[in-house]
């Protein structure tokens, strides 16, 4: 595939005044219809692990209220917890440093590794280094910088962005996988068996850990009370990285905090059965320092999440903990791909996340739902999801974020539907031209709604009419 | 006892055998049916578009088309949700006619009770795919959605039941959205009409003879998509299932 062509399926459409449009991009990823299949199907199949996973936990509605809970009070005190936080780490011999947004988080991670000369950075598991475009910035300051996950290696060897949160590389099949590695790491052409394709990965990963001056790693858990950072993946490169290199920097959304090491196990058991279906992830990887000779700093990085704490509405979305569930049920997702959403997180939680930085560049995404609800329903710490959509769907439209057009009948709408006569008699003419105009000419007509549609058979009268004529006196 | 019921704006429209069926059952069923005038919309179609303050108008008139009533029916899942979420914000006495506000499966469930329907001797023999809309299903609860871990409970399953030789097909994914969602519908075309699609696959395969669904907007879709498609499955609406099993009819 071409450089040219895979950036034209993985940047976002964007309309005429720079917003994304997600139901264009949704549109060309539902053109292949092969994919979207194929893509809804395994995503799904994920659900369902997620479903059986969950069922095996008696107690799984009361772990969520708990995990609710306890991040709901993180949240109200969250600056108490940071500064706690600080002072334990530090007390371990951790360096933290605080970033208001991405660019200050980009210049503080360059300038730990400029003090050390490092050169090259191996790095594991993380969206907020995505989020802050921590790549290119290193790159352009001539760093080798290596995503060692293998689903973020497989999308950083193609030169795309992570479709998902945590299977980054879920559009991709097994034969596209097998074609980049053999273009960028020399596997035979035609291999397409995950299992060789993995293990080439790991030959060629391990070169990158031998050879890293640093390491870098997200965060899943920052523990208030102990002043140590929990990092989980499933095939321990976080710890090979953090083991090996002389530097390790953590980076961490504000909101990643939790109060107690105590608390870590409720957050456990939900975090891998909602993720995957796993009982547990197979490693957790507790850093609670630096080894001897090496130095650990944790960058906290606000990016507009102190500002999100502040929206009445939307601060439950800090509760979020990334373990994706709410992508992998969402129906609209399963079938428009994580790049129409154009922004670092898609799916639901994206799009309540999203148009809190820029309102009209995002404002297309908290439509991109049916509010179905199943996010909120799957959620391991029980962000409502739809509820939040459909306020920021509010929020959009109050600040001018669709076309004057739409506002207008939407308005007139309004009034058709509160004044009984008038949506009676709209409703008589309505189905007047269905039975009088031609099929093609009344799906034009219909616009979005004659796609894939026919148009409803016309009943001869209204209720109302039938109301008058059968049940006089009722109404 | 006496109830009123609420035909939202599109069911009078475009379906209004549903709300006759609707009529009619609930009067076998002993119910003394108050049909107001006045009220024609819950006002959501424009508050699910980002512009609640249109809609309001049209919800604060329900509220006071129903404000007298001990019990209104609701024959839409969907609407039943947004009044009960914003009756309260818009009129002095949404709050109190929001609790008092049955969608019909419920009110069929929760206040006639699965003995008075039994009493109507129904029966059809058919296997039927049930599409509970989500609204109705994770919005009042009207069943557990598969995402939740929590006792099985359907009060619709329970309502279609009470049919004599009724059969339910097993359905892959039992509760998958159908893809309509109002305003969703026109803005996201692509995505809605393939949902629409998966999901009559799914029904298709499960081999039902009907579709019944407590939501007719998911039925207007469904059907629409179905017809471009060059396939028709029956689809019923709850109501219009319990009255021709019970051999009520008559429009
Ligand atoms: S919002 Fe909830 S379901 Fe979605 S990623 Fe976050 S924690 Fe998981």
């Amino acid at each position: 595939m071409t450089a040219s062509s895979t950036a034209s399926r993985t940047l976002p459409i964007l309309d005429a005044h720079g917003a994304v449009d997600h139901a264009a991009g949704a549109e060309r990823f539902t053109a292949d219809v092969d994919r979207t299949t194929w893509h809804d199907g395994a995503l799904w199949f994920v659900r369902e692990k997620r479903d059986r996973g969950a069922a095996s936990v008696p107690e799984w509605e009361r772990l969520r209220d708990l995990a609710s809970a306890i991040k709901s009070h993180t949240l109200s005190r969250l600056d108490e917890y940071l500064e706690r936080f600080e002072r334990r780490a530090t007390a371990r011999g951790i360096q933290v440093h605080w970033a208001r947004d991405g660019a200050e988080h980009n210049e503080i991670v360059l300038g730990i590794l400029a003090a050390r000369g490092a050169r090259r950075l191996v790095k594991s598991k993380s969206m907020l280094t995505e989020e802050c475009g921590l790549n290119a910035h290193l790159e352009r300051h001539g760093i080798e910088v290596v995503d060692t996950d293998l689903g973020e290696r497989i999308v950083q060897l193609r030169n795309e962005p992570p479709s998902h949160i945590v299977m980054p590389a879920i559009h991709l099949k097994k034969e596209e996988i097998g074609a980049t590695f053999h273009e960028k790491l020399g596997t035979p052409a035609g291999l397409a068996d995950p299992d060789a394709l993995t293990a080439a990965a790991r030959r060629h990963l391990r070169e990158r850990f031998l050879g890293a001056d640093a390491a870098m790693t997200g965060v899943n858990f920052a523990i208030a009370e102990t002043g140590g950072v929990v990092v989980i993946t499933n095939e321990g490169n976080a710890d090979l990285g953090t083991a090996l290199a002389p530097v390790y920097i953590a980076s961490m959304g504000i909101e990643k905090l939790i109060p107690r090491a105590a608390d870590l196990g409720v957050f456990l058991r939900l975090l891998a059965r909602s993720a995957t279906g796993q009982a547990s992830s197979v490693y957790a990887s507790h850093v609670h320092g630096p080894r001897p000779g090496q130095a650990m700093h944790v960058v906290l990085v606000d990016n507009g999440r102190s500002t999100q704490l502040g929206r009445g509405d939307f601060w439950g979305s800090l509760k979020c903990i990334r373990c994706a569930a709410c992508l992998n049920t969402c129906p609209v997702y399963r079938r428009s791909g994580g790049y129409s959403y154009g922004s670092t997180i898609p799916g639901p939680i994206g799009s309540v996340l999203t148009p809190g930085l820029d309102v009209r560049k995002y404002a297309a995404l908290p439509f991109a739902s049916t509010l179905c609800g199943s996010c909120s329903a799957v959620c391991p710490v029980k962000v409502d999801l739809d509820q939040q959509l459909y306020r920021w769907r509010q929020l959009v439209m109050a600040a001018g974020g669709a076309p004057p057009l739409k506002r207008w009948w939407l308005r007139a709408m309004g009034g058709v539907l509160a004044d009984p006569a008038l949506l009676q008699l709209a409703g008589r003419v309505a189905r007047g031209m269905l039975r009088v105009l031609p099929p093609r000419l009344a799906r034009r007509l219909a616009g979005g709604w004659g796609t894939g549609r026919a148009l409803p058979e016309p009943p001869r009268g209204s209720f109302r009419d039938w109301v008058r004529a059968n049940r006089p006196g009722r109404s | 006892m006496r109830a009123a019921l609420f035909a939202p704006c599109f069911v009078d429209q475009l379906a209004p055998g549903v709300a006759i069926a609707a009529v009619q059952l609930l009067e076998r069923l002993g119910v003394e049916v108050a049909l107001p005038g006045g009220a024609a919309c819950c006002g959501q179609p424009p508050a699910n578009a980002g512009d609640a303050r249109s809609g309001d108008a049209a919800l604060r008139l329900l509220v006071e088309t129903f404000a007298p009533f001990t019990h209104t029916i609701v024959l839409s899942g969907s609407c039943t949700t947004h009044v009960r979420q914003h009756a309260a914000q818009v009129a002095r006495l949404g709050g109190p006619v929001a609790q008092r506000t049955y969608e019909f499966c419920e009110f069929l469930h929760d206040v006639i009770g699965l003995d008075r329907l039994r009493a109507l001797a129904a029966s059809d023999t058919r296997c039927v795919a049930v599409h509970i809309g989500c609204h109705a299903l994770r919005g009042l609860q009207l069943a557990t959605p598969s995402e939740r871990m929590l006792p099985a409970m359907d009060k619709v399953r329970a309502v279609l039941g009470t049919v004599r030789g009724l059969s339910f097909a097993p359905l892959q994914r039992p509760d998958e959205c159908c893809g309509f969602g109002g305003s969703f519908s026109v803005g996201e075309p692509a995505v809605s009409a393939r949902m629409g699609r998966d999901r009559l696959d799914d029904i298709g395969a499960s081999g039902a003879d009907a579709v019944v669904s407590t939501d007719v907007s998911c039925m207007l879709h469904l059907s629409a998509i179905g017809r471009a498609a060059g396939r028709t499955l029956p689809m019923l609406h709850v109501a219009q299932l319990l009255a021709t099993a019970s051999g009520i009819g008559g429009a």
